[in-house]
């Protein structure tokens, strides 16, 4: 039972972190077609960005409100990367899908080789409050509370979106557009401010994964984003592309089956799992779990 | 350069349809066979080319990073007749080149059968994996594809990366077992011949990919590249000629993956991971998909840089510079990837563009000097 | 025809794929009444609507001069022409099949004008009472009116419709034709249709397009009113006539 439980709350912990990456990469791609290699690129930043604010920005810290203050900062600084990047190198080639693709690709590759080479290939350890590294007793488990915050953002998150989603006026247009890009334009709406607006969001996300990941593992490397970002595309392809709820229910969904699996199987058995779940996924339903529709 | 952003790749018109000019161009078709011959006859050349190669031509490490070079730029040859010829967006083609080498190396070393049994079988093997995975990544399209594709080649690196069984050495790699290979392909001294290996695997593939372009078959793809639809509406079946493709396109990458094998002496992990079929998709760009040398250009170049931007990156000259400068330089993939960016905005053909692009200056600049 | 026209395409061409869909259309539209689009299947009806809206797909290119109001439309981008007046009733329908029917008629809202929802509502007195229920679980003729009423929110100083009784059952279609006839008391209408039971109800003038050019041009009633016409233009018999 106590395995069980540890189990479904560590599983749980690693779908909060697919939730927090696929989300943001679900919309990109439902609203604007963007496929988007870089979004490993917004969690490197979010994390090394809370890492090097812990350091050196004045009133942060690793712990209490100066950690606050630098995951903050982190988060910031992805934001601002996913901005610019929507602004400066996707923008111009607007509705070319395939060259946007090969820019993400290549801000991948020249992105993740920049953070080498400022801080190093290494993993550095990273900042995190003492009590998380503690763990918390749930119904006899042993819980890490990194795992638990994890969770908690997570659940935060989804429902900031939806409530995003449903209730404002940028929401219902992000909705509609995930629909029917086209018909957004036709109402006499500027949908270019609302790709903008995805990227940020979804740079924020990504941000804030990096830096409760680098919590959760305890170091930071620059290929964090990379491996992460492999299952957060499954994740998006199952729970269909351009939903947020379809990408909670699949991250939930992979998280489980890859702890429990990778703990009652061999190690690795989880990853293959869940790659074996896409492939029946896309055979029985080619869009996914939800379709291409954004729920609120 | 506002020009070239409008302006439909040119790159995207084969090399066989575009008209032949007179003069020496008439010499054209026999330009392959040329370059052929120049490659085949280099290891016997001692020429040194300070800053080029390290060593002499027919040194030992200036003839693995050709023959290196010389796999890439089959591979990605390879892997345009994916992305250039049919427009299928693959984002796993680094596992059937993993799937060559791994298989070849397991066969070689832990099964000790023979080489040429062990690389045919590897091919084989490599074909039918890439037929399977094929067969069910293809019922969808688009970016669908591309990542489930990924997402297939992301097994491959972990069943790798976690060593089932003790087969693939994990995170440390196999080194091949030489010693029951032929003498031939074994030891320094013979470099050589991998390179020759090297540049016979190049040849085939240009070949059969040239063949395949220009049959009927070849135009039913570039059909699917421009226009799906069209091809649907002449009766024809999308995807079983996609599947075709795939699947060839798989083999002759599992073909790369035995002769890579044999150069580097072994199998490391890192070829099975996602950035090496990003790398691929980089080498057909930059030398221009859908043409019949741009990606071997781009292959050949894209390997060589990678090697020698790392000695670049730790010269004297880029060692001077302020750090902010110097560290991102000693990244290759920091600059190739901005040269990438770059290239699809300002290059959207390629290298391959180059000779169309610089051919109305050419006819300039003779015209300028005879008044 | 009476007045400057609201609508002057100019040697309008577009390619779409390597193909001329258009080549060299001109035509316009009068300031009242109904200008009606006809031509057989394929003849370049819908791109022609697409292109006055700048909706030619990517890898397409329009060509010529699509004037409004003394200023030029081609290359603007689509939300700017329909803020400046250019109403669209797409094709199909298209309205957002996951959203509820009050909020595809939000989605419409502008900043700075009062939407004129009693105007939709006196129209469409269903869209008002169904507001809840989601687009895509409404009947074809319902949709219909909810593209239209979307339209309407807005002042429009021109309606493009696209097929508006496509699909839809033949009493449904009486009643569309009713809705946009009413319309076009108040703003011109640029449609393309083919019941020609409907075009000959609404229509005032006609443009007759042929493998991407305008094969004849002007009073609705001339055109319909001549059996031969009718037969060359648009091969059907004056009396052959869908309902």
């Amino acid at each position: 039972m106590n395995t069980i439980v540890l189990l479904t709350l560590t599983g749980l912990g690693l779908a909060a972190l697919y939730f927090l990456v696929a989300s943001g990469l679900s919309l990109v791609f439902g609203l604007a077609d963007v496929l988007n290699f870089a979004h490993g690129l917004f969690l490197g930043v979010g994390a090394y960005g809370t890492w090097w604010a812990a350091g050196n920005l004045p009133g942060a810290g690793g712990e209490g409100l100066g950690f606050v203050l630098a995951v903050a900062f982190g988060v910031a600084a992805g934001t601002v990367v996913a901005v610019l990047v929507e602004l400066v190198l996707i923008r111009p080639l607007y509705s070319r899908t395939i060259e946007q693709v090969l820019v993400t690709v290549g801000l991948s590759l020249a992105g993740v080789a920049l953070l080498q080479a400022t801080w190093g290939a290494d993993a550095r350890p990273f900042p995190r409050p003492a009590w998380t590294r503690q763990v918390t007793g749930i119904l006899g488990a042993q819980v890490p509370n990194g795992g638990l915050l994890l969770i908690v953002a997570a659940a935060v998150v989804l429902g900031a979106l939806l409530a995003f989603l449903r209730w404002t006026r940028y929401g219902l247009i992000i909705r509609a557009g995930v629909e029917n890009r086209e018909m957004v334009t036709a109402l006499g709406i500027d949908v270019r401010k609302a790709f903008t607006l995805v990227f940020a969001i979804g740079g924020a996300a990504a941000a804030l994964a990096g830096a409760l990941g680098g919590v959760y593992f305890g170091t930071v490397s620059p290929g964090q984003g990379g491996s992460l970002l492999i299952f957060a595309f499954i994740v998006v392809v199952i729970g269909g592309m351009g939903s947020v709820v379809g990408s909670a229910y699949a991250a939930v969904a992979v998280g489980l089956l890859q702890q429990f699996v990778n703990y009652y199987g061999a190690s690795g058995v989880g990853d293959l799992c869940v790659v074996a779940l896409l492939a029946v996924v896309l055979l029985l339903r080619p869009q996914g779990i939800a379709g291409k529709v954004a729920h609120a | 350069m506002t020009d070239s952003m409008v302006e439909a790749p040119p790159a995207r018109v084969p090399d066989e349809l575009t008209p032949h000019r007179r003069g020496w161009h008439g010499l054209r078709p026999y330009l392959p066979l040329v370059a052929l011959a120049v490659a085949a006859v280099l290891p016997y050349s001692t020429l040194e080319l300070p800053g080029i190669f390290e060593g002499p031509l027919n040194s030992p490490g200036t003839l693995q990073l050709l023959a290196v070079c010389l796999v890439f730029g089959g591979l990605a040859a390879g892997y345009d007749l994916l992305f250039g010829r049919t427009g299928m967006l693959s984002f796993g083609h680094a596992l059937y080149f993993a799937a060559g080498v791994y298989g070849t190396d397991i066969l070689v070393t832990r099964a000790g059968l023979p080489l040429w049994q062990a690389a045919l079988l590897t091919i084989v093997g490599g074909t039918i994996l890439a037929g399977l995975l094929g067969a069910v990544a293809l019922r969808t399209a688009g970016i669908a594809f591309a990542m489930v594709t990924l997402a297939f080649a992301q097994v491959g690196a972990i069943l790798v990366a976690r060593d089932f069984g003790g087969l693939t050495g994990g995170e440390e790699g196999l080194p091949l077992d030489v010693s029951g290979l032929p003498a031939g392909l074994v030891g320094v001294a013979n470099t050589v011949n991998l390179y020759w290996l090297a540049l016979a695997y190049l040849a085939l593939v240009v070949f059969v990919v040239h063949r395949v372009s220009g049959s009927p078959t070849g135009r039913v793809l570039a059909g699917l590249r421009d226009d799906e639809r069209r091809i649907g509406v002449l009766g024809l079946d999308p995807y079983r000629f996609k599947l075709v493709a795939f699947t060839l396109a798989g083999g002759l990458a599992a073909g790369g993956g035995v002769v890579y094998c044999l150069i580097v002496g072994g199998a490391s992990p890192h070829i099975t991971s996602s950035e090496l079929t990003l790398s691929l998709l980089v080498m057909v760009v930059l030398g221009g998909p859908g043409t019949r040398w741009g990606p071997v250009l781009g292959g050949v170049g894209y390997m060589y840089l990678d090697h020698r931007l790392t000695a670049f990156g730790s010269s004297d000259a880029v060692e001077s510079l302020p750090a902010f400068l110097s560290r991102p330089l000693s990244q290759p993939l920091f600059v190739l990837g901005t040269v990438f960016i770059l290239a699809v905005y300002f290059f959207p053909g390629g290298l391959a563009s180059l000779r169309t692009r610089l051919g109305p200056l050419a006819r300039h600049l003779p015209a300028r000097r005879s008044p | 025809m009476t007045g400057e026209p609201v609508l002057t395409v100019a040697d309008l061409s577009v390619r779409i794929a390597g193909l001329h869909i258009l080549q060299g259309v001109s035509f316009t539209v009068a300031p009242t009444g109904v200008t009606v689009l006809l031509g057989r299947n394929g003849v370049g009806k819908t791109t022609t609507l697409r292109a006055v809206l700048g909706l030619t797909p990517r890898g397409g290119e329009a060509r010529g001069t699509v004037r409004m109001g003394g200023r030029d439309l081609l290359d603007r981008p689509t939300h700017r022409l329909v803020r400046a007046g250019l109403g669209y009733v797409p094709e199909d329908r298209d309205v957002f099949a996951g959203l509820t029917v009050a909020e595809n008629l939000r989605l419409a809202e502008r900043r700075g004008t009062t939407p004129a929802y009693d105007r939709v509502f006196a129209l469409f007195p269903e869209l008002d009472r169904r507001g809840r229920q989601r687009a895509g679980s409404l009947s074809g003729g319902q949709q219909q009116m909810l593209a239209i009423g979307r339209v309407l929110l807005n002042d429009n100083r021109l309606l493009l419709v696209d097929e508006p009784t496509k699909g839809l059952a033949p009493k449904v279609v009486t009643e569309v034709a009713e809705v946009l006839e009413r319309v076009a008391e108040t703003v011109p209408v640029l449609l393309v249709e083919q019941n020609l039971a409907v075009v000959r109800r609404l229509a005032t003038d006609a443009v007759v397009l042929s493998a991407g050019r305008v094969a004849w041009a002007g009073g609705a009633g001339e055109l319909l009113g001549s059996a031969e016409l009718t037969r060359s233009l648009l091969g059907v018999g004056s009396g052959e006539v869908r309902a």
